[in-house]
């Protein structure tokens, strides 16, 4: 745009030393090129109080069904449920809804697949399964729609469940949410006791329950086919797909599994309109989203903003800025602990959606923004980052369970500076092995990380081990020291003890 | 040659006492083999009392009837927390055959997810978060505090009058709120080393501190005065469209 005005203005100095032409008096019709005009742009973020969704998210008014009642929750659902599955799952293809939990993929197609041709002759209970499993470090947004909107998910289960002609829902939280899952039972029970839930939902004829099922700590069963199996009382071991769990899912039903931010915004959209919900957000990043803003900042927090929010925006405006200014800000995990991290110059242009991030090289995940600001380690972040795969793999597929552990090894050792300078791309070579070559997508959200880093922080990687080595001399592949070698032995040269070393490049 | 190399690396940091009778040294989070010992064997009885019997059957109607077993998670949770914290041999013995399913299903599941203690803890579980977003935050100090005001145990031990278990723990999902740790099911947040040993000390004393944020906030808004959600909630059927006002 800059470009494009000045070139203009030259041109009409340009213009204006030419030798002047007598003023012909017939009125110009034709339109010159200078005169189009660029079209508004939009400045995304500050979303006002009415078009937020949960309006209970800090927990300030009474989260029971009286509260929940007075804040519009449970209002004409039954007229929700009467206009029909087909209605309902348009609404949310108009609201352009992307499924909240991470992959962003479109929720009305997604909900659609339950009711594929002839899906009445089917006999089988169909089931929808709520991930409330809330693990990826980083995100604790569903916390708060547990324990300050539990309503807001319950009719949202509801009215999913009305879309994709679901008899039951079974809302999976993680065990460590005691408290939200006991909000969520009151919820529960308060809704039966209002006839809700149950046979004959709200008095629309759709009979529909809804039942909680506490985890026990296992970040793995975030994954849709590990949480059926976990559901169904095994180890939460990822299943290998097709078949998808729209055709065999939980108990050999029929399943869909949704985040919780998902379906709790469902009734909203359909009682304020899908184009209510478009409105918000680039076209194809719709919506409304809650973002939950951890690390080095001011005042951390959780918050629910439009969609396209410019990320400084929404440090800036929701959580008092970087710590110590925007100057000292080091990268950003823009989210959750999957997404690779972005550097400070990329954090001053994204926008917090989908393509926009994916379009730097990161994603919007879960929407959990994690802040690093200059005193931060980040070999060390993101170290622990690999610690934490390494713990939570669930062992079946032998790229991430060997990797994780290898890529963990690494990580310490680089953390230190305790490698060689070549380690560097066999670690990337190894994350490479890991991702796409496992059943879910663990293996991949351990490797991003790493490659994210090395992407943009390698010099500060090269300059570790370069300061380590000249510490303690050579250093070879996995971290052997030259002068802990034994010279009367012979020594493969494959350990890297003899290479020389590249010096780092400053 | 290979293995001498690294041998003397490795003892660098190990201090190696490995005699020729001795098994290698576990690198698993926790041994996933049992052990008779005298107080976890499976002679010891274990029976759900009334008020859970009941509890369980309620949380075995929400599944199908022929798929039982879903509810071995729940029970097992409901089992641990009449056992004192932990599921002991006999606890998941009594839920096999409860659920109707073969023992070493149960086993497979009680090994498997880390909420499931196979030994005894101490009367207050503390849990501390140590992952990244906690870590930026410095929970680090808080782990160091926690250990040394309880006299310096480390992550995993029992003090000796049996009152604290102390873990280290990976993302429990309150990272707005962090650095954080959990003493049972109680979420204890925004920590400073002082609160830490505040919260520590009334728990020594018998008492239950407040759980939540320990700094002035009372959920995960900003600190600093709410920048959203400052208006009154809308009512039902405000800004609805027309047919759903």
């Amino acid at each position: 745009m800059l470009r494009a005005s000045s070139s203009s203005q030259a041109l009409l100095r340009a213009g204006s030393r030419l030798p002047k032409t007598p003023r012909t008096t017939k009125p110009r019709t034709q339109r010159s090129l200078a005169t189009v005009a660029d079209t508004p742009v939009r400045r995304y973020g500050g979303l006002r109080d009415q078009d937020r969704i949960f309006t209970n998210a800090y927990c300030r008014h009474d989260h029971g069904i009286k509260g929940a009642m007075s804040r519009g929750d449970w209002h004409r659902t039954k007229d929700i449920l009467l206009k029909g599955d087909s209605w309902i799952i348009q609404s949310i293809k108009d609201s352009g809804l992307r499924g909240r939990g991470g992959a962003g993929f479109p929720s009305g197609l997604k909900w659609s697949f339950m009711n594929k041709p002839g899906w009445e002759k089917d006999p089988r209970p169909r089931y929808l399964v709520i991930n409330a499993d809330e693990g990826e470090p980083g995100t604790c947004k569903d916390r708060e729609i547990l324990r300050g909107d539990p309503h807001k998910l319950v009719e949202g289960c509801l009215v999913a469940g009305r879309a994709m002609n679901a008899t039951a829902a079974y809302i999976y939280i993680r065990g460590e949410f005691y408290q939200e899952a006991s909000h969520v039972q009151q919820a529960i029970n308060e809704a039966y006791a209002a006839g809700f839930l149950g046979k004959d939902a709200c008095g629309s004829g759709y009979s529909f329950d809804v039942y909680v099922h506490r985890g026990a700590g296992a970040y793995i069963c975030g994954e849709e086919t590990a949480l059926i199996e976990s559901i169904e009382g095994k180890q939460g071991k990822p299943r290998l797909k097709p078949p998808f769990p729209a055709d065999v899912g939980l108990f050999g039903c029929p399943t869909t599994v949704a985040n919780v931010e998902t379906v709790a915004v469902a009734p909203t959209i359909c009682r304020r309109g899908a184009s209510w919900f478009a409105g918000f957000g680039r076209d194809r990043n719709q919506g409304t989203k809650l973002f939950c803003i951890s690390g080095h900042v001011n005042n951390p927090c959780v918050v629910e903003e439009e969609m396209s929010i410019p990320l400084k925006d929404l440090i800036e405006k929701h959580c008092g800025g970087v710590r110590g200014g925007w100057d000292n800000l080091l990268g950003i995990i823009p989210g959750g602990s999957s997404v690779p991290v972005i550097p400070k110059d990329v954090c001053a242009e994204v926008l917090m959606d989908y393509d926009s991030l994916k379009d730097a090289q990161s994603g919007l995940g879960t929407g959990a923004v994690i802040v690093m600001d200059k005193s931060t380690d980040i070999v060390a972040a993101i170290a622990r980052f690999s610690q934490f795969y390494k713990h939570e793999s669930c062992g079946q597929c032998t790229p991430c369970r060997e990797g994780t552990t290898w890529m963990m090894n690494m990580m310490n050792r680089m953390v230190e500076g305790r490698g060689h300078q070549r380690e560097i791309d066999m670690l990337l070579e190894l994350t490479k092995q890991v991702e796409g070559r496992t059943i879910c997508a663990l293996g991949d959200a351990a490797a991003w990380p790493i490659q994210g880093l090395m992407r943009h922080f390698r010099p500060e990687v090269e300059n570790r081990i370069a300061q380590f080595r000249a510490q303690h001399g050579a250093v070879g592949f996995g971290g052997h020291l030259a002068s802990a070698a034994d010279d009367t032995l012979a020594i493969p040269d494959n350990l890297g003890l003899r290479l020389p070393e590249p010096t780092a490049q400053a | 040659m290979l293995s001498r190399l690294s041998r003397t690396t490795v003892a660098r940091t190990i201090v190696r006492k490995r005699f020729i009778s001795a098994t290698p040294a576990s690198r698993s989070d926790a041994l996933f083999v049992h052990r008779d010992t005298p107080y976890n064997n499976p002679k010891i009885a274990f029976e759900f009392n009334p008020e859970n019997l009941k509890r369980a059957k309620e949380i075995i109607s929400h599944y199908p009837p022929q798929y039982k077993k879903a509810a071995v998670i729940p029970l097992l949770d409901l089992g641990q927390r009449q056992n004192k914290g932990w599921t002991s041999i006999s606890v998941m013995n009594y839920v096999a055959n409860l659920l109707e399913m073969p023992p070493m299903r149960v086993y497979e599941v009680a090994t498997f997810y880390t909420m499931f203690n196979r030994e005894p803890i101490g009367q207050h579980f503390v849990q501390v978060c140590t992952t990244t977003p906690c870590m930026l935050q410095g929970s680090t100090d808080i782990l160091n505090t926690v250990c040394e005001h309880l006299g310096g145990i480390k992550p995993g031990q029992t003090t000796s009058d049996g009152k604290f278990t102390v873990i280290e723990v990976e993302c429990q999902g309150a990272c707005s709120n962090a650095p954080m740790l959990v003493v049972g099911d109680d979420f204890y947040e925004d920590l400073t080393p002082q609160s830490t040993k505040k919260i520590l000390d009334a728990l020594k004393k018998g008492e239950k501190p407040k759980p939540g944020p320990q700094s002035s906030r009372q959920t995960s808004e900003n600190s600093a005065g709410l920048t959203a959600l400052t208006s009154k909630p809308y009512g039902p059927g405000e800004f609805c469209q027309p047919e759903f006002q």
